[in-house]
């Protein structure tokens, strides 16, 4: 477990200092960042017609929603997506034999490998948003609500890191995948708004086969302090399901890898 | 180096057969991936849920009829709108293999022009295959548009497409002076996602937005094809005006910065 963390401390400043050699993107992706949370209010804004209301959230508690999803986004872009994407590459070079050869476990390297700290603005930002909005829509922030909401956090966390390291493993049969996360990423646009709003059929879809309700609904309800049991242990039960079965995935897959573009 | 002279007295057709037959030949050998690419084309229908969910489009007067047509039409629109050359234009000047393209009496942008045109054809059946789906699960959704809706509504379309094209165009340009020319389309994508009319009706803007929306070119992308797809009231004259004094605009632009940029060219990378 030493060792691990140890790797994982090298592994990103050695990182850090290769992207500091562009201090210009930091101005660039804080731009997209504020710009994209920008028209993000905006479109909520005119979401909010004349009744104040959406799917029976409140302006304040539909912005703990976006504050979730942007902090999210935040983290894909810091860790899932600049290391999940390799693995297609790896795949297609034949790079991943000296992955796998190495003396440490292939998917915590695949893993955590890079650190891009460009998505840390969009995840302060959406820190940021949640606890702003949660405030002004009366929550009461006691260590209850806090540790539930960070379990939550967590959860979801996990949840999208297994959708991603998922799809990115099957570039071991498909190779040319990369585009699918493509797809992952412009439907889980969806967790914007809280879960209620879509019509039941949607609902379902976002609930039981892609479980966006699960990243940015459900650990927004805690910290609004409205969370209900049933939900949260639903949750955490799913987050570790999904972690069980990225690890299986892989295993499973690697059983099929055989060098450049298997 | 200097971009080579077309030669005048040469029959075009030929060369735009084989270059739209090449491409499409290659594109049929990606099609899987294009029909992803088509699949991850679905904001529109996530914010024709969203809308549905809101009493908002009904205070703008948008029925939920209108609503599904409006949402519907722009997710078409876009998904016959979709430009990526800026992406092939930055790898082929980093990696060195635009210096064969200059060598060749053809101006390099309409090989990726005829590529893009050939992706549009690749993606037809799916987009087809996606709608079909869409109405088997909810057959409240189909209409038949008016055959003149269509017709205007596809050249609505096709122009719209040139205007983008030509946009990116211009901010690839960039790439001859910068290697970082994709952040600058990281910055474009933004207004054009939001003033667009790809995620909200122009109609439910507050007033001063909306003018400031429409006095951008991104409405011409979006909003007006598909307001013509969907049979609303439209100003066509306006529309087409708009469509092609922008695209004019960014054409003269992309021709100037090409012929200054192409003198810093030097083979390979920035």
């Amino acid at each position: 477990m030493h060792r691990y963390l140890r790797t994982l401390a090298r592994f990103w400043s050695a990182s850090l200092a290769a992207e500091m050699e562009y201090p210009a993107n930091f101005v660039l992706e804080l731009l997209a960042e504020v710009g994209n949370l920008a028209g993000s209010l905006f479109v909520l804004s005119l979401l909010y017609g004349p009744g104040q209301n959406l799917g029976g959230w409140s302006w304040d508690a539909a912005l703990v929603v976006l504050g979730f999803y942007t902090l999210l986004e935040g983290l894909t872009s810091t860790l899932f997506q600049p290391n999940l994407s390799t693995i297609v590459t790896h795949v297609q070079n034949g790079t991943l034999d000296f992955v796998l050869l190495k003396p440490i476990d292939s998917q915590f390297w695949l893993s955590v490998r890079t650190f891009s700290p460009w998505g840390l603005p969009g995840m302060a930002m959406g820190a940021g948003l949640i606890l702003v909005a949660a405030l002004r829509a009366g929550a009461v922030l006691g260590p209850g609500t806090i540790a539930a909401a960070a379990v939550l956090l967590l959860a979801s966390a996990a949840i999208l890191y297994s959708l991603w390291f998922v799809i990115a493993a099957t570039s071991i049969w498909f190779v040319k995948v990369w585009n699918a996360t493509e797809v992952l990423r412009s439907t889980l646009v969806a967790g914007r708004y809280p879960v209620s709003v879509y019509p039941a059929g949607l609902r379902a879809f976002f609930t039981f086969v892609l479980p966006v309700a699960f990243l940015t609904t459900v650990p927004a309800e805690a910290v609004l302090g409205r969370a209900s049991g049933s939900w949260m242990v639903a949750s955490v039960v799913l987050a570790a399901a999904c972690l069980v079965i990225s690890r299986a995935i892989w295993r499973y897959a690697l059983r099929f890898y055989t060098s450049a573009s298997s | 180096m200097t971009a080579p002279r077309e030669p005048r007295a040469r029959p075009v057709w030929p060369l735009v057969r084989v270059l739209l037959s090449t491409q499409y030949a290659y594109m049929l050998e990606y099609r899987a991936e294009i029909a992803l690419w088509a699949l991850s084309g679905v904001l529109p229908l996530i914010m024709l849920g969203v809308w549905t969910g809101s009493g908002a489009g009904e205070a703008a007067g948008f029925t939920p009829a209108m609503l599904t047509r409006y949402f519907l039409a722009a997710f078409v629109v876009r998904q016959f709108t979709v430009v990526w050359v800026i992406h092939v234009f930055e790898e082929d000047n980093l990696q060195g293999r635009l210096s064969p393209f200059l060598l060749q009496p053809l101006h390099p942008f309409w090989r990726y022009l005829a590529a893009h045109v050939a992706e549009q054809v690749t993606r037809v059946p799916f987009v087809a295959a996606l709608l079909a789906l869409l109405f088997l699960l909810q057959p409240s959704l189909l209409w038949w548009p008016h055959p003149a809706d269509v017709f205007w509504g596809v050249l609505a379309t096709v122009a719209a497409f040139i205007l983008r094209f030509l946009l990116q165009g211009v901010i690839a340009m960039a790439c001859f002076w910068s290697e970082r020319a994709l952040a600058l389309e990281r910055l474009l994508l933004i207004p054009y996602l939001f003033l667009s009319g790809l995620v909200a009706p122009l109609e439910t803007f507050p007033p001063g937005v909306r003018a400031f929306a429409l006095a951008t070119p991104f409405p011409y992308t979006v909003a007006f094809p598909a307001r013509v797809l969907m049979g609303a009231e439209v100003n066509l004259g306006a529309g087409f005006l708009g469509l092609a004094l922008w695209s004019g605009l960014f054409l003269i632009l992309f021709l100037l910065l090409w012929r200054v940029g192409i003198r810093r060219y030097s083979a390979m990378g920035a």
